[in-house]
Formats: C-alpha cells, structure tokens, sequence
C-alpha cells in the first residue's frame, strides 16, 4: 500500500511558529486513517523566505503544501487523498 | 504555550521586530510593521483595518518593552520606541499589562439562555432564581444583566442545559485574583500588587490582549558588544529544533560570545537542597518546599507568607549558573534564556542576572538573524550537566534529583504542586498552617513544570520526550 506521506517542516521558523505542535499529528489519527499515514519531519522546505507562500508553518502532504498549517488543516487534507473504501 | 492563531501572532510581531533588528533600515522596518500585516484592502480581524494597526503598534511596543501605559504621545512613532530601548541600560520592570484596545471586554454576565430553551411549562430557572433575573421573550428565557448576580442556580436547573456559563478565560486562569474588571471600561486590569507572573493569563486570553515587556532588543544590542553569555534553562530539550550542540552554534552565530547550560546550576541546586532538607528535618522542621519555582516565591511573597519559613533557603539553578559565569567572567552580560515569565522577576532581585528571554523571543532571534538551528554545526558540548540537573524542567524532577543525593533519603515523603491554581493555593496555606501530608513539597506553577511554561515553543509531549532522551545520555550524580 501506498502511503500518504505527511512531512513537517521541523526549519527554525516553522517550528517557532507552530511546527512543534504539529509533531503531535499522530495523535489526531484515528487507526484507519494512521495506517495509510507516514509522518516525517523535513528540514527547512525553502517556503519561509518569501510571503508568496503564506504563513509558517508549512506542512507538505504528498505534493500538496499546507501554509499557516494546523493539525486539523493537515488532517483534512489527508482525509481528502485516502483512497476510497471498498 | 499552546498553539493558536493569538499566539502566533504574538510570536510573528516578535519575528518582525527581531529581523528589523538585523536590517539596514531598522526604524523605517518597525513602522511599517503595522501596516505590512494589515494591508489596505486586506481583512480586518477586529471592526477595520485602523483598529487592528492601532493594535499591532502596541505590539510592536511591547516587543520592544513598552507597556501601553508609558504612551505619551499616539503619534509617537515605534521607531522612537526602538531607538529608546537601544538606549536604555537596564531591562524595563518586568511586568505583565492589558493591551487595553485589544481587551475586548468579556462579558461581565457569566450566564446566558441559549437557543435550546424550550419556553417550558416548569420554568424552573424562574422559580430558583434569587433575584428575579429571569425574563421571557417570544417563549425563551433571557437573563436580565441588571440583575444577575451569577449565581449558577438557573444553569443547574434547566433540564434542557439551555442555560450555559461563560467564563472570562484571564480571570478564570489567574491563581490569586490579580485580573479584574475595571467598572467604568469593562477592560481587563492587572493588580501588580498580586500578580505572581505566572504568565497564565496571558496564555489563556483569545484575544492576545496580555502581553508582557520584553528584552528582546536589550539582548540582540548586548549581543553586539561581544560579552553576551546565554545561560540555557533545562527545560530547553525540545523548545527548537536540532540538537543541543547544533543549538549551541546557532547561539553563537547570534553573537553570544559564551553558551551554558542551567542545568548545570540545577545539579548544585539539587545537592545543597537535598543537604538542607536533611538538616532542617533532623532540627525538627515539619517539611520543606522547593524554592526554584519564581512564581511560588511570588505567590509566596504577595499571598501565602504563612508558607515562608518553609521554602528551602537553596539558590536557584539561574542563580547558581549566573554566580559562575560571573565568578569566570567579571564583565560578562549574563542571559537567562527560558520558558519563564516570573524569572524576570527573579533576575530583577538578582544582580548576577542582567536579562532574561523566553524560548519564544529566542527563536524570534533565530529567524530575524535567518540562522537555522537545524543547519547548524555541532559545537561539542565540554560541560556536564547530570540526569538530575536536567530533570529539573519538568514536574517531579527535583524530587527525583532530592531523593537520589538526599542523605537519610529513605525518611523523604515527597508531594507535588503540579501546578499552581485557586485550589492548590489553599491546600498550601493548609500545609503551612495546620498540617502537611509529606515532608518534602515540590512546587511547579506550571503543570507539568517548566517545560508548560508561557515561554515555551513546543508541546509538552514532544518536550518530555526530547527531555527523557537527554536525560538518559547524561550521567547521574550518584555516579
Ligand atoms: S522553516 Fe519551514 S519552510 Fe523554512
């Protein structure tokens, strides 16, 4: 199974901003949704720099990126990418 | 701290202040703080775009270490505010204020009928209520604010829950009653006389409309002068990212000429307090607390002096640590850099200690300076902290520490305030004044100790662990 990976930018200003926090994404998960989740902390995506790109913290999930990231942003879009029950 | 929307914007001002610290036009940089996070055409959070700039400067003046109360001038500008804290040779009082404007008078009427009120035939609410406050509109109850007196009765009475209470969060988070209404504003005020600093109130207000004065840019000056010496509280493990010797590049890329570790203090700490608990029980002491926590001896001081001749006469580990730095250092600028606002209060009384920080306002520092920690080299670490110095930063951790150098440590019946409230207030005065239940008490204002603090960054979960990691790597005392 492919999973979806969930990476959180652990660079200085996300986790100043609230990318501490979010390493506690696991906790939010039900058991469905943990299983088909891989959660990793990344190093500084570069998205900091420039206001282009919103606000930190930034979370990627799969190709997606979350700005001005909350758990419950990150676990929508998630929730939006797993697959289909069958 | 926790995480929400009011304290990231906390933590953004400080992020502006610090990077405009390091640009070539400092004081151009500040005054359009307010206007770069409320631009024209942009969206309001309060009623336009004008009230939440007028908002953001005092922001800005509070990261810079003004209060609302030292404005004399609304046209003053937040570069003249900078460039008088470049000024200054001592640190502001510390203190905690009510961003007045940003206040936005809670509700005094704790009680309101919702929607879910049925009209009911029973109409229990009225008939319980003393003062007659109950009146019915189109079929539902409403309360009249005029003669509310808050009781609770009709909340408990309705069997529809119809009836729900609203808490004004600061008031319901102070410990000692230091925050109230002022009657004429319906604004929240500080009564400085009893406030502990325990940062609680600041913590729990949605509106971020708590701010205390910070150092921030007396730091980022001293650290120019090539004397600045950041003294690092246990409660570090986990409050940035990387790793502790990465931590310590970073800090010197900031500046700092020298970076030590607390828990080092704390180790010394641990050791005199376990001697002096000894000591004091052979003389026939009833117990004794733990003295490291600020807002305890705050709370002591303004509100529990039944407690005083039972705090342990130990010097905390921020003392310690700074009475070596100078000892080595004569001239040195010693920073204390932790999760504390009541420290400010600590270092005030002491003249070993010049600055204090909290985590928050160093990883502002961080980010204004574009130094990230997790980029960082690794600067080997020669001190050693003990297990015991580092476990201080959490709750229990200074019992631990007691009970492994304590002589005679089998006799120790150690109990815990995990977290200083209304509550535990009066189980204290109890303890003092008739009997207490053990006799070594550790006192923590936070819950779960210093890595809850106000000032920190991190969960505490993800804190502890990173804590219990380190902690593992380092040797004990008991050797
Ligand atoms: S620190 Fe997260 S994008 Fe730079």
């Amino acid at each position: 199974m492919k999973k979806i990976n969930v990476s959180i930018c652990t660079g200085t200003t996300c986790y100043l901003m609230g990318g501490a926090h979010l390493l506690t994404f696991d906790e939010v998960l039900d058991p469905v949704t943990a299983e088909h989740v891989e959660i990793s902390g990344a190093h500084c995506l570069g998205l900091c720099g420039s206001e282009a790109h919103g606000k930190a913290p930034f979370v990627k999930v799969d190709d997606h990126i979350i700005a001005d990231a909350t758990l419950m942003k990150v676990l929508d879009k998630v929730r939006d990418l797993m697959p289909e029950e069958d | 701290m926790h995480d929400n929307k009011a304290n990231r914007l906390r933590k953004e001002i400080l992020i502006r202040t610090a990077r405009a610290f390091f640009t070539e036009e400092p004081n151009d940089t500040l005054n359009r703080i307010p206007l770069q996070m409320r631009p024209k055409g942009g969206e309001a959070s309060r009623c336009c775009i004008y009230k939440d700039r007028a908002v953001l400067k005092y922001r800005c003046m509070a990261a810079l270490g003004f209060g609302v109360e030292s404005e004399t001038d609304e046209l003053k500008p937040v570069s003249d505010y900078y460039e008088e804290a470049l000024a200054r040779e001592k640190p502001v009082e510390p203190l905690l204020t009510v961003i007045d404007v940003a206040c936005s008078a809670c509700v005094t009427t704790r009680y309101r009928a919702t929607d879910a009120c049925r009209g009911c035939l029973a109409r229990s609410c009225e008939s319980v209520c003393p003062k007659d406050a109950i009146e019915f509109y189109k079929g539902q109850a409403r309360l009249n604010p005029e003669k509310c007196v808050n009781c609770g009765l009709c909340m408990k009475a309705c069997p529809y829950h119809a009836i729900i209470r609203i808490p004004i969060p600061c008031e319901e988070a102070c410990p000692v009653g230091a925050i109230t209404k002022d009657e004429n504003t319906g604004r929240e005020v500080i009564d400085h006389e009893k406030c502990i600093y325990c940062g609680k109130c600041l913590r729990e207000c949605p509106f971020a409309a708590i701010t205390d004065l910070s150092q921030m840019v007396d730091v980022l000056n001293a650290t120019r002068t090539g004397k600045a010496v950041a003294m690092l509280a246990p409660s570090i493990a986990g409050q940035l990212p990387g790793t502790l010797p990465q931590l310590f590049t970073a800090l010197k890329q900031l500046g700092f000429s020298d970076v030590v570790e607390v828990a080092e203090g704390a180790d010394k700490t641990a050791l005199h307090e376990g001697a002096e608990w000894a000591e004091k029980i052979a003389e026939g002491e009833r117990f004794m607390t733990t003295s490291c926590c600020p807002a305890y001896i705050e709370s002591v001081d303004k509100h529990l002096p039944e407690m005083a001749p039972f705090v342990s006469d130990t010097p905390t580990p921020m003392a310690y640590t700074a009475a070596d730095v100078r000892e080595k250092n004569p001239a040195a600028i010693t920073v204390f850099i932790g999760p504390c606002l009541a420290k400010r209060r600590e270092a005030a009384r002491n003249p070993d200690v010049d600055y204090v920080l909290t985590f928050e306002e160093l990883g502002a520092m961080l980010v204004g300076a574009a130094i990230d920690v997790l980029e960082c080299e690794e600067t080997p670490i020669t001190a050693t902290a003990h297990r015991e110095g580092r476990g201080f930063a959490a709750s229990g951790g200074v019992t631990e520490a007691v009970k492994v150098v304590a002589p005679g440590n089998a006799a120790l019946q150690p109990i815990q305030v995990d977290g200083i409230d209304w509550k535990t207030m009066v189980q204290m005065r109890t303890w003092a004044t008739k009997s207490c239940p053990g006799n070594f008490v550790e006192v923590m204002s936070c819950a779960g100790g210093c890595l809850a603090g106000p000032g920190t960054i991190s969960a505490p979960r993800v804190a502890k662990k990173q804590l219990n990691d380190l902690q593992e790597k380092s040797p004990s005392l008991q050797g």
